[in-house]
């Protein structure tokens, strides 16, 4: 058409991430997406993941969240076997699933049990974006359902770890039923005084942004996480205008009033420490 | 006479032809009334064949009819003093959800629903029913209040989802949306929803946790829409119509999936063809959900609505042949 000869936007040029990977010797190097710089990936390991040069926030898998945040040989975890069905008989879902266990050596998006934070007992659900984008379907709703529901019975806070693309498409309407049914479990559990902690890390959007990651009793971030309700793309498309390029950063949503904190990896297991701490001073409710 | 869908042109066709022939035979004076009886049966069994075998993507076609009832003129038909409330205190009104007080069958209640636009200009005020925080907010202060004064909920869901723009994620969409589903799973007055037309994603959720949940015969209700899912999971939004038969996205999907509590019929070829008759089939439902609904407590309504979403998704656990452990 003619108007694309006076379109002056960019088009960006994108990198295929397999590229990336054969820059990069496997396992002993890894390359930095915020600074393009090349780490030792054990220096990497040692630093919580978190680049030396340029504090780039690299994506923690759950079983290294919860090796970050709990105090050692604390983790018990809950319904570690449970897995998905093929509630639609959606075409490929199951070798999808099946691939990503492979992949992740988890059996779903959402690992959960409970540990203790300097001492503090408290229950955990940690999202790992490697499986199906850590998209809710029925099994993610279930165990954070679960998870909750075990911090409601025995007296403990419940912290989450949300890490997600939002809602599982090949569930269809029973992913989206999910942000109601955990939605139940929280109120019930915020009526009888349960404490949720919510920490949104990279990426955090769609439907686990619009249910629990966004009513916890304190909401914190990562630097720098994506977080928001609708795609970037889909905004520009609809809207027909840039976005700023902090959009929808976890800053972003400190300066409009939706975060209590946005906090440093290095800093967080601390910071959710002295919360649980100043938390379990309050004398008997 | 209502616009015709595609699928519907054969019917077109036919009933042209009838009128064509009736015409022809008070001109000319002549007789074809077996001609056109004949015309007339092949037609009503036309209709029977189509509409009784409708695809997901015809009821997709017919909720997104262009004549098709909206919440108002479900609000003007089914409930009496019906007297709209504005904003949510916050920031501004939002006209994509309305809401307010009414009575319906001589009791008090809150109405509250999405509202499209019945023309462009009207869409454009409305922003095609496509809601910003605010209108969530104002949902909420209307619930609320209904609970305070002990007033069952109506909720009418027709939304091609939450608005996408920079206004709204500034406003914290995610949070209007969480917000409304944790405070629904508490209130302690009945809630009914009722989904009208579309009912995409959390746009549509965030006014739909009812202890009853119905829809329309002809009505969508998902997770994304058909081109929202068609583009998300084969980058081609020109396969919505498949994505309407895989994502299981109809009334009877939903019933069969237990997401929904009942399926409210619609007249033949769709609401459209006569809200008179459509209303009162919504009124005899809401009707029914509402004495049910009546009889419980303030706690047995919370239990009833924890119970209901408690048990909604599908799993199982690793046996030896599948998953890791």
């Amino acid at each position: 058409m003619l108007k694309d000869l006076f379109n002056k936007k960019k088009k960006y040029a994108t990198v295929p991430s397999d590229k990336i990977k054969q820059d990069v010797p496997e396992g002993i190097m890894t390359k930095c997406p915020g600074c393009k710089s090349i780490i030792y990936t054990k220096e990497l390991e040692k630093s919580h993941k978190v680049c030396v040069r340029c504090g780039y926030h690299h994506q923690m898998s759950a079983p290294e969240r919860l090796k970050n945040t709990l105090d050692k040989g604390s983790f018990k975890e809950l319904d570690a076997d449970m897995i998905s069905e093929n509630p639609l008989s959606f075409p490929d879902y199951v070798e999808r699933l099946e691939k990503d266990q492979k992949k992740s050596s988890l059996n779903e998006a959402v690992v959960t049990g409970e540990g203790t934070i300097d001492g503090h007992r408290t229950a955990i659900a940690v999202m790992d974006a490697r499986f199906r984008m850590g998209s809710m379907g029925s099994v993610v709703g279930e165990k954070i359902t679960r998870a909750i529901e075990h911090a409601d019975k025995e007296k403990i806070p419940f912290i989450i770890f949300t890490a997600s693309g939002g809602a599982r498409m090949q569930e269809g309407v029973l992913s989206l039923m999910q942000m109601a049914k955990t939605s139940v479990a929280l109120k019930r559990f915020s009526d009888h005084g349960g404490l949720f902690i919510s920490i949104m890390t990279h990426p955090t959007t769609g439907g686990v942004s619009a249910s629990f990651a966004s009513v916890g009793d304190f909401n914190f971030a990562e630097p720098k996480a994506l977080i928001g309700f609708a795609g970037r793309r889909i905004i520009e498309q609809t809207i027909r205008e840039d976005l700023p390029e902090d959009f929808q950063t976890a800053e972003f949503l400190l300066h409009h009033g939706q975060l209590d904190r946005v906090i440093h990896r290095a800093d967080m297991k601390k910071t959710l420490s002295k919360v649980l701490m100043i938390h379990g001073n309050r004398g008997e409710r | 006479m209502a616009q015709r869908l595609d699928f519907e042109r054969p019917l077109q066709e036919l009933e042209d032809k009838i009128t064509e022939l009736n015409a022809f035979m008070e001109e000319k004076n002549v007789d074809l009334t077996d001609e056109v009886s004949r015309l007339q049966k092949r037609l009503s069994k036309m209709e029977e064949e189509i509409y009784e075998n409708l695809t997901a993507w015809n009821r997709v076609q017919l909720a997104r009819h262009p004549e098709r009832p909206t919440t108002y003129d479900y609000i003007d038909r089914i409930f009496q003093d019906f007297l709209e409330l504005h904003g949510d205190r916050l920031f501004g009104d939002d006209e994509a959800i309305v809401g307010g007080i009414a009575t319906f069958e001589g009791k008090p209640v809150t109405v509250i629903g999405h509202q499209r636009g019945k023309d462009t200009k009207e869409n454009l005020r409305r922003n095609f029913g496509m809601p910003h925080p605010e209108g969530y907010r104002k949902a909420l202060r209307l619930m609320k209040q209904a609970e305070k004064f002990n007033r069952p909920v109506v909720f009418l869901l027709d939304t091609k989802g939450a608005f996408p723009g920079k206004a709204a994620e500034e406003r914290g969409q995610s949070e209007a949306i969480a917000r409304n589903l944790i405070e629904m799973a508490g209130l302690t007055v009945p809630i009914i929803c009722i989904v009208i037309g579309e009912g995409a994603s959390g746009g549509a959720l965030a006014i739909g946790v009812g202890n009853h949940v119905h829809m329309l015969e002809n009505s969508w209700y998902s997770v994304i829409s058909p081109e929202g899912a068609a583009a998300l999971l084969w980058k081609d939004s020109g396969l919505a119509q498949q994505a309407a038969d895989t994502m299981k996205i109809t009334a009877p999907d939903l019933k069969e999936l237990n997401v929904i509590d009942e399926i409210i019929p619609e007249v033949k070829g769709g609401a459209h063809r006569n809200i008179e008759v459509q209303a009162k089939s919504i009124q005899q439902a809401l009707s029914k959900s509402l004495e049910e609904l009546t009889q419980l407590t303030k706690e047995e309504l919370v239990e009833h609505r924890y119970e209901k979403y408690r048990n909604i998704g599908q799993y199982t656990f690793v046996t030896d042949t599948i998953g890791l452990k």
